[in-house]
């Protein structure tokens, strides 16, 4: 059994100018231990599935599927209150803003225990010493002295290592990571992507990686949806999307990758020519 | 911290100089001085009037009136009544708890239904609930509070008959003042139905005070929730999986406070303002009816002395209000 799968996901926003679909027939599946990429250019729809699983779109947003299960279990229909038992619990998400993402009014270390205390019996000495393991685990220097800094007391990627410890604070089955690295230094992005990937096969958890980044993609995933205006393109295991691409929408964004650049240039997707390339494969 | 502090309070200075310059000047531009006022209708002779106004300094340069004056305060001294022969700063220290205690009232519950109404009309934004608190808002700003106050008075107190008219309790009940509020006075008197009383006398002016700033607190709330709600970590903590009432209540209000705060610290000054509207509406016993008075008998001690307090209240509380900012923002910690 699949740990999440989703079925023909459909996303709609009501705006003033009329309905919007920004997720449009997108269907994956994630096992334990997996690492799935999914990529495309802004406004693919990529973060907007994913918020679609952990329940955190606006109320102007309509969900649709033919079936959206974590673990069996189905989350499509669920309760607001059975579902906040399952996120920040059994699936947890980080973002692109690390530094934006925390609560600049709290310490991080008031933070990381909130979540505990919702989803843990732990008390409160308890709490903290978890904590102190969390950010030790995720890299962060002498941990205890951390728990009482304020997010604007850290960088960028200290503050990403902060969401990371507490998406993994109780042990999530499995973990969403919308542009983990955009926001940061190419040095920092690395590390980064590194950290997650051990703490992934340590835990056997899945993971779900957005990105726009074909090189993120080729040094992390097993296995790649490629997302284009809503609309799912083309899935494949990592290897065989970056040697064979099948639809003219991967072969567009490979070929826009910088190595390919031709003189001082840098391609982009809208060279090339999608209206008259016969697609083949894709949903 | 301290840096600030002093820096904080090494301002006053100027500020008290500015305003004691004001208001010794602009008592002065309006017509007829204090012993023509006492002097009444039945006028004054030439000789007489002359011989108070020398009693009095009057008759000497404006200049060395005010150095005079100056001289004065720095001694501690704010001068004497004219009317009342009183030293002004003892007729302040009596009235000043009634004032203290109707601005204590109505900024409490201009904050603590401001905020939890500013935010239920940002929680369901667009909604009709929305629309009529927002727009319930915009009415109460825009009331003139004399009106209002007499609105009010026609209806809870002429037609319905729940409330006094004015002052501070029913005169059946008399207690030496200890606190000088008169809601813990009424109760440490031990007289039967005193603090009913005080209380019911207390309702209608801590509304009509209360107007305009709650009003200015429900827009500013919902404003900053507003902004507040769209904040990344507003999803983080929507995301940890945390009961909406704590994602709003905690996360997302703790950061809207900020300038929640600012804006009520300037309601101080809208306060005292309305105080003497309100105050004089009410009978209400207080610095605000009392400056009027003394506005009316040219008191030109009060009025100056007047100013001065009010003034340094008000300077007082915003430096509070920054400092406490400086706690709930740990981002401008000084």
């Amino acid at each position: 059994m699949a740990l999440l799968e989703i079925e023909n996901l459909t996303v709609e926003f009501d705006t003033s100018g009329g309905t919007l679909r920004a997720v449009d027939g997108v269907s994956l599946s994630v096992e334990a231990g997996e690492v799935l990429a999914i990529v495309g250019e802004s406004g693919s729809g990529k973060s907007v599935s994913m918020l679609a699983v952990m329940g955190l779109l606006p109320w102007t947003a309509t969900v649709k599927a033919d079936r959206m299960t974590f673990q069996g279990r189905d989350i499509l229909n669920l309760s607001p209150s059975d579902r906040r038992r399952i996120v920040g619990k059994d699936i947890s998400m980080i973002f692109q803003e690390p530094v934006a993402s925390l609560n600049p009014c709290f310490t991080v270390g008031f933070q990381i225990e909130e979540t505990l205390k919702t989803h843990t019996d732990l008390d409160r000495k308890a709490r903290r010493q978890r904590a102190v393991e969390l950010f030790h685990s995720v890299g962060l220097p002498d941990p205890e002295r951390r728990l009482g800094s304020f997010p604007h007391q850290m960088s960028g990627g200290q503050c990403q290592r902060v969401m990371i410890a507490i998406a993994l604070a109780c042990g999530p089955k499995l973990l969403i990571a919308d542009e983990p690295t955009t926001a940061l230094d190419v040095t920092i992005q690395k590390q980064i992507l590194d950290l997650l990937l051990d703490l992934q096969a340590k835990t056997g958890m899945g993971l779900i990686l957005i990105t726009h980044d074909m090189a993120v993609v080729a040094e992390t995933a097993d296995r790649v949806i490629v997302q284009y205006m809503g609309r799912q393109m083309e899935e494949a295991d990592v290897l065989t999307l970056f040697e064979s691409p099948k639809h003219a929408y991967t072969k567009a964004l490979l070929s826009a990758l910088p190595e390919n650049a031709t003189g001082d240039r840098l391609p982009t997707v809208a060279d090339f020519d999608l209206e008259n390339t016969p697609s083949t494969g894709g949903a | 911290m301290l840096r600030f502090l002093l820096f904080r309070l090494a301002l006053l200075i100027p500020t008290f100089v500015g305003v004691s310059i004001v208001a010794f000047a602009f008592i002065r531009l309006l017509p007829g001085d204090p012993i023509m006022m006492l002097a009444g209708e039945r006028g004054i002779s030439a000789e007489r009037y002359a011989e108070l106004q020398a009693a009095y300094g009057f008759d000497r340069p404006i200049i060395v009136q005010y150095l005079d004056y100056l001289w004065g305060l720095l001694h501690g001294d704010l001068g004497t009544s004219v009317v009342t022969r009183r030293p002004v700063l003892d007729e302040f220290f009596t009235l000043f708890p009634a004032t203290l205690e109707l601005s204590l009232c109505a900024i409490t519950l201009a904050v603590f239904l401001g905020v939890p109404l500013g935010v239920i009309a940002a929680v369901k934004r667009g909604s009709w609930v929305d629309q009529s608190i927002m727009g319930t808002a915009l009415v109460g700003y825009s009331m003139p509070i004399f009106w209002w106050g007499l609105l009010l008075i026609i209806l809870f107190s002429g037609i319905l008959g729940w409330t006094p008219v004015s002052g501070r309790i029913s005169l059946l009940y008399f207690f030496p003042p200890v606190t000088g509020f008169m809601l813990i006075d009424s109760l440490l008197s031990g007289q039967d139905g005193a603090f009913r009383s005080a209380l019911s006398h207390l309702v209608l002016p801590s509304i009509v005070l209360a107007t305009i700033p709650l009003a200015v607190i429900a827009r500013q709330t919902r404003s900053a929730m507003l902004e507040v709600l769209g904040e990344d970590y507003v999803r983080t903590a929507r995301s940890k999986g945390l009961p909406p009432a704590r994602v709003i209540g905690l996360h997302a209000l703790r950061n809207a406070l900020i300038p929640v705060i600012t804006t009520i610290g300037l309601q101080i000054g809208v306060l005292m303002a309305g105080a003497i509207l309100t105050e004089t509406i009410f009978s209400w016993p207080g610095i605000g009816k009392w400056m009027v008075d003394s506005v009316f008998k040219r008191d030109y001690a009060v009025v100056q002395g007047g100013l001065l307090l009010i003034a340094g209240i008000i300077m007082l509380v915003n430096l509070i209000v920054d400092v406490l900012y400086g706690l709930v923002n740990p981002r401008i910690r000084h």
